[in-house]
């Protein structure tokens, strides 16, 4: 079937609303035929990567279209961009790097997007619901917004999203489709003790195990006991959409198309079923780390973005103590919940303990470390994945209490304890 | 010399030099765009420079931003010269599309039957026609 268009999606094509809106459609349209969609659809909003400042290429893209006049036609928010716009000049960034990634924020803003700034859109008041159709990019948040909230989102790049928000239309395909949405392996987790389930730092652990064996397709949790928060969700989303490209999982009882396993599988057999043993979890955990030494000069928290609840976990950990001072402790995360940290008295706590909060952007978006900066630990799986390439680092993986007893004794600390049984 | 048919999800000419791995790659954390080289050190081409290469790898993993660095790649002349996948891989069509948008320079992005990819060996000499001929010694 060849690809049906609507006569307004002919009109954008055509350039009768605009020449930012033909380029836009141009862009839908041939993805459209590559994809071999019968149709497009409309969304009802969007969540735009495309701010984020890579180079020369990105800003002539983003500029070009708002020079063509393009405005979206949906709701539209902006992801992290390369700049905590108020506070770059605290960090390394250089200042021409700077002006062009400012330049490429302003592009994105002057076509109607929401200067929202987060890698963490699903935690917000603009929140999509259950069966929206949505165009989002950034691989957590898509990842989130399918698996967790359960509306309907491909995995957008950058460049197709902002297509998407200003055509309002995308190509009638993939996890848009109730039949795509189907789960496609079964992994069973297999006598992992309770305690471990309730621990912060198991689900990032997990999220890189199932990336690395789901690779592309739908994987379907079973056999989870203890219901994750959003949080840990997230954490979980964001490191198998690093390790593999999972856009949707199932958890058999918890995810909003999981209520059993027939149904998170659409009623069809899983092609394969694998157990998730307790090996398995400690070699992905062992893959997490590059370091091979103790010594720590940046603990580095909020990838995805810091919710308020994780500022409420980390808060109690941080009374009474004072980071070492070769280390420095950093929290990203978006300026909405920065502020509600401020009002609730966390981010002075933080600030008392040697801790800073950057909002917009993150390590891995912006160059704001100074190059002094080697050896890194976090509690995000999504960092330990991307920073030794991206910033030629090491980093170590751990919980969130390792992360704060690390920053205090100036030195790499993780309890195994958790991870040692069976 | 082996000859395939591949489909070509975005056609054009292109020969150069196999990279092939069957670990999936992502461009953002995985390339440095201002050197052509494969970046990400858990993955086994790392180290390797891609310009002007045929790639071959399964399918992109990770981030949305990979079809951005893709295109900077594009930009300053440091891609790969095609990319062959076992499957249809809508960020590379897409960086590819938008590269012939913006800059006249679509990259060859072409899906090989499983069988045929799982053939491809790093060092071969590959040769890509217009309409999906795969020619390689």
């Amino acid at each position: 079937m060849p690809l049906d268009l609507t006569a307004d999606d002919l009109a954008q094509l055509h350039g009768e609303r605009g020449a930012g809106s033909r380029m836009a459609m141009s862009i839908i349209v041939r993805m459209a035929e590559v994809q071999a969609a019968e149709r497009l659809l409309d969304i009802e909003q969007a969540h735009i990567d495309s701010a984020i400042y890579m180079g020369e290429a990105g800003l002539e893209f983003a500029e070009r279209l708002a020079s063509l006049g393009a405005n979206v036609a949906v709701p539209t928010t902006l992801n992290v961009s390369g700049l905590d716009e108020n506070h770059w000049r605290e960090w390394a960034v250089p200042a021409e790097w700077a002006a062009n990634a400012h330049r490429q924020m302003v592009a994105y803003q002057r076509m109607g997007c929401q200067p929202t700034w987060t890698c963490a859109p699903y935690q917000t008041a603009t929140a999509p619901r259950f069966g929206q159709q949505i165009a989002w990019g950034e691989s957590n948040a898509i990842v989130f917004a399918n698996s967790v909230i359960g509306a309907r989102t491909e995995r957008y790049p950058d460049f197709l999203d902002i297509c998407a928000a200003v055509t309002g239309r995308v190509p009638a395909t993939g996890l848009h489709l109730t039949e795509n949405r189907a789960g496609e392996i079964l992994l069973a987790l297999d006598r992992v003790p309770l305690a471990l389930q309730r621990h912060d730092a198991f689900y990032p652990v997990l999220g890189h195990l199932i990336g690395k064996i789901a690779r592309d397709r739908v994987p379907v949790i079973e056999g989870l006991t203890v219901r994750p928060t959003d949080d840990q969700l997230k954490g979980m989303g964001a490191a198998a959409a690093s390790s593999g490209s999972v856009a949707l999982f199932h958890i058999v009882g918890f995810t909003p198309e999981a209520p059993t396993v027939e149904a998170a599988f659409q009623g069809r057999d899983p092609a394969e079923r694998i157990p998730i043993e307790m090996s398995m979890l400690r070699d992905a955990r062992r893959e997490l780390t590059t370091s091979t030494g103790k010594e720590l000069d940046l603990v580095v928290l909020g990838s995805p973005h810091f919710s308020l609840a994780e500022f409420r976990q980390l808060a109690p950990l941080l009374v009474g103590r004072h980071a070492h001072p070769n280390v420095k402790f950093l929290v990203t995360t978006s300026r909405v919940m920065a502020d509600l940290a401020r009002d609730a008295g966390i981010v002075s706590a933080l600030e008392r303990f040697g801790g800073k909060v950057t909002v917009d952007t993150c390590i891995l978006a912006s160059p704001m470390l100074p190059p002094d900066i080697k050896r890194l630990l976090t509690n995000s799986a999504k960092y330990a994945y991307y920073a030794p390439g991206l910033l030629k680092v090491d980093i170590a993986f751990g919980s969130l209490a390792d992360c704060v007893r690390s920053a205090v004794e100036g030195r790499i600390v993780r309890d195994e304890s958790l991870w040692e049984q069976h | 010399m082996t000859r395939f048919r591949a489909h070509a999800v975005v056609a054009g000419t292109a020969e150069g030099l196999a990279l092939v791995s069957d670990e999936p790659l992502s461009f953002w954390g995985g390339f440095d765009h201002t050197t052509g080289e494969v970046i990400d050190r858990r993955h086994p081409l790392a180290g390797q420079v891609a310009t002007g290469r045929v790639l071959a790898v399964p399918f992109t993993r990770g981030s949305s931003t990979t079809t951005a660095v893709l295109l900077e790649a594009v930009r300053s002349g440091t891609a790969p010269s095609a990319i062959l996948t076992p499957a249809f891989d809508s960020f590379f069509a897409l960086a590819s599309i938008v590269a012939d948008e913006m800059y006249g320079t679509a990259i060859p992005i072409l899906v090989l039957a499983p069988a045929e990819f799982s053939q491809l060996r790093t060092g071969q000499h590959v040769r890509i026609h217009a309409d999906g001929a795969i020619e390689i010694d």
